[in-house]
């Protein structure tokens, strides 16, 4: 898994590729974290070059989401999510929870 | 039905969710129906990892998988603590961020993406078996 982080002026776009796993989903959870930490809390994940996540990223994103909604000073937003791992986050009941955009320059327009 | 015995670690997640997928593959099974048998394989494997062997060191999970009669079964061994996941409540998909709760997503993903899951704690180990047919 490999995630790098680009500032724009009303967001921060979060591109994460590979798969994560129980294994790197920490990574991921980290990352989201820090950005927090730095006072971002409008975050565009983009998971164009994402094959895979279990319900491990699933969480991380979860948590993420909690701590950037909190005091409406933001949230989590997904674009490019691949087929497959939309049907996941369908069943999982959590599309319902993140905004979800076709290209990055509409999700990051969204802020 | 092939057998391959893993260290109960993360790092192997990857060859757990190869060996499942490559047998999936060979059987018939398309691209999609590939990726979430791996990825019911890759939950249940997380699951024994984190639940029954918490705090343990040089766990083995052994995972057989095989075809049959149009049907890949997964079979996962653990001498670690007994889980039930059929005992685990199914999360709430309803609830709202606030009150959504983390646990139980991997459990409820094996029973959705698997046509069976069952579940038999023995008097030295536990066993997970998964099966799926082809449509």
């Amino acid at each position: 898994m490999e995630i790098s982080v680009q500032e724009f002026k009303h967001c921060d776009l979060i591109t994460v590729k590979g798969r994560v796993d129980s294994a790197t989903a920490p990574q991921l959870a980290q990352a989201l974290e820090t950005a927090n930490e730095n006072g971002k809390y409008k975050l565009v994940m983009d998971m164009a070059g994402l094959e895979y996540m279990s319900s491990a990223g699933f969480r991380s994103l979860l948590a993420a989401q909690r701590n950037c909604k909190k005091y409406n000073r933001g949230e989590v937003v997904l674009s490019n999510v691949p087929n497959r791992i939309r049907e996941a986050l369908e069943l999982a009941g959590f599309t319902e929870l993140f905004k979800t955009f076709d290209d990055n320059l509409t999700a990051v327009g969204h802020f | 039905m092939q057998s391959v015995q893993f260290s109960a670690n993360f790092e192997f997640l990857d060859e757990i969710r190869e060996f499942v997928g490559d047998i999936a593959r060979a059987g018939g099974f398309g691209g999609k129906d590939i990726y979430n048998i791996q990825l019911a394989a890759d939950e249940a494997a997380s699951n024994i990892i984190e639940h029954a062997y918490e705090g343990v060191k040089n766990g083995v999970l052994e995972v057989s998988c095989g075809m049959r009669d149009g049907a890949i079964t997964i079979i996962m061994v653990d001498h670690g603590e007994s889980f039930d996941p059929s005992a685990i409540p199914l999360p709430d998909l309803k609830a709202d961020l606030s009150e959504r709760k983390i646990g139980g997503l991997g459990i409820f993903l094996m029973r959705k993406l698997m046509d069976e899951v069952h579940y038999e704690a023995k008097k030295t180990s536990n066993v997970l078996t998964m099966i799926k047919r082809k449509r």
